[in-house]
């Protein structure tokens, strides 16, 4: 999806190659949608204004409605609207994880979890019968981590400049790119909620993680340009001491 | 509330050196009237005058001067100038007379700088013929709103850490992709390049 690597593990004995294929199926007909890298997706045909999104399909209006709903939660941190261009991938990535492991749920699955691009959703135990262990990747050393989490049963999104260039604007300061902190994950209720939040947060360049911490449910770990990391008061709870 | 509790305790501080600065002019006004009354022949003889000031000092500071100590901070000079317990900061002692009358030495001694909790304060004494003369507050807590300030704005503090590097025995890593690396390594190679 949108040209990052997909990773889906299921430990529960009863899996079978056709689950792996209907939910690499879903977030093909994502991409298909809603990638602003295709021509032939509807997101590109509403930035040619071909189609407006009042005549779009369900999941686009629905997209543009939670989209919405981020961007006055996050005093206008978040906004898929850049220079008269849609790019809603901010609220796509973790709305299709979300609704990708709700397709294993569904499925009768417990054990599991779904990967794109280093945003995570979880469920249930690895194989080890434990709760999953989540390294945070070393912005500065993409080959090491510099923190290992063990949870399940949430959302893990990491919002970060080291990932495929400098992709985050600051849309309420004149779109001023981040340039003070490279990496902010935040832990949340599922990965939808963590993503969005991930993203608003790092626009807001420092004062991000004190956003998350004001936030209910909520858990942040950002590293500045420094090696410098700060975290909410509760972060350390997730973290798997050796 | 702490601002309340300051204020009060500065007025404290200067209704103290005005009743300890009264007490002393009041005793030495007394004992002057005292010696005319007991010695009257004393004022007319000019060379008395010295004596009787002695004898003053002998006299109030057994009397006048003690009572003045037990109402002083811990910071008066009498603990001071003899070698002080380890823990208490001694006096600095800025200018020293030759007279050794009374308790006290002359001299301008200045206190600790002490932390009051709400700002530092820091005494000045000055010791004149063996007695307390002058008072003065070096430093004290004049801006009250620096603490309320401080408490008003309640940003969570949040911890930090340095970055470091851990073992890699985890099922997934949350961040960034490989696509990443190839960007870096790309604009480096491109960066290197462009130099040649």
């Amino acid at each position: 999806m949108m040209g990052m690597p997909i990773t889906i593990e299921i430990i529960d004995v009863s899996v079978t190659e056709a689950i792996f294929d209907t939910v690499f199926d879903y977030f093909e007909y994502i991409d298909e949608k809603f990638s602003t890298y295709k021509a032939t997706s509807e997101i590109s045909r509403i930035n040619r204004h071909e189609l407006t999104w009042e005549d779009s399909s369900e999941d686009m209006q629905t997209i543009f409605a939670l989209a919405e709903q981020t961007r006055q939660v996050t005093n206008g941190y978040f906004d898929i609207q850049r220079n008269d261009i849609y790019d809603p991938s901010g609220v796509v990535k973790g709305w299709a994880i979300f609704n990708a492991a709700e397709i294993l749920r569904q499925h009768g699955f417990e054990n599991y979890y779904v990967d794109a691009g280093g945003d995570i959703q979880m469920a249930g135990c690895n194989s080890a019968h434990e709760p999953w262990r989540v390294g945070i990747r070393n912005p500065f050393n993409t080959s090491e981590i510099v923190k290992v989490l063990s949870l399940t049963d949430h959302g893990v999104a990491t919002s970060g400049t080291y990932e495929r260039g400098q992709h985050i604007y600051n849309p309420v300061d004149g779109n001023q790119l981040i340039t003070d902190i490279l990496s902010l994950t935040v832990i949340g209720p599922d990965i939808y909620e963590a993503d969005r939040f991930a993203t608003a947060a790092f626009a807001m360049g420092t004062t991000g993680i004190q956003f998350i911490e004001c936030l209910d449910g909520f858990e942040g770990y950002m590293i500045n340009k420094n090696k410098q990391a700060t975290f909410t008061t509760g972060f350390e709870k997730w973290v798997l001491h050796a | 509330m702490s601002k309340n509790q300051s204020q009060s305790s500065n007025l404290g501080q200067i209704v103290k050196k005005f009743f300890l600065s009264s007490f002393v002019v009041f005793t030495f006004i007394a004992y002057v009237v005292h010696q005319r009354f007991t010695n009257p022949d004393s004022a007319l003889n000019p060379t008395a005058t010295p004596s009787s000031i002695v004898a003053l000092q002998g006299d109030s500071s057994a009397g006048a001067i003690s009572s003045p100590t037990a109402q002083q901070p811990s910071d008066t000079p009498a603990s001071t100038i003899p070698p002080a317990p380890a823990q208490q900061p001694k006096a600095r002692i800025q200018s020293s007379g030759a007279s050794n009358q009374g308790v006290y030495k002359d001299g301008t001694y200045t206190g600790p700088q002490v932390d009051a909790y709400y700002g530092i304060v820091e005494v000045q004494v000055n010791i004149q013929q063996g007695k307390i003369a002058n008072v003065q507050f070096l430093q004290y807590p004049q801006d009250r709103r620096t603490s309320a300030r401080i408490n008003s704005v309640a940003v969570p503090y949040l911890q930090q850490e340095a970055v470091q590097a851990q073992s890699a025995n985890v099922n997934i890593i949350s961040g960034a992709t490989l696509t990443s690396e190839g960007f870096i390594m790309s604009l480096d190679a491109a960066l290197k390049s462009a130099k040649n």
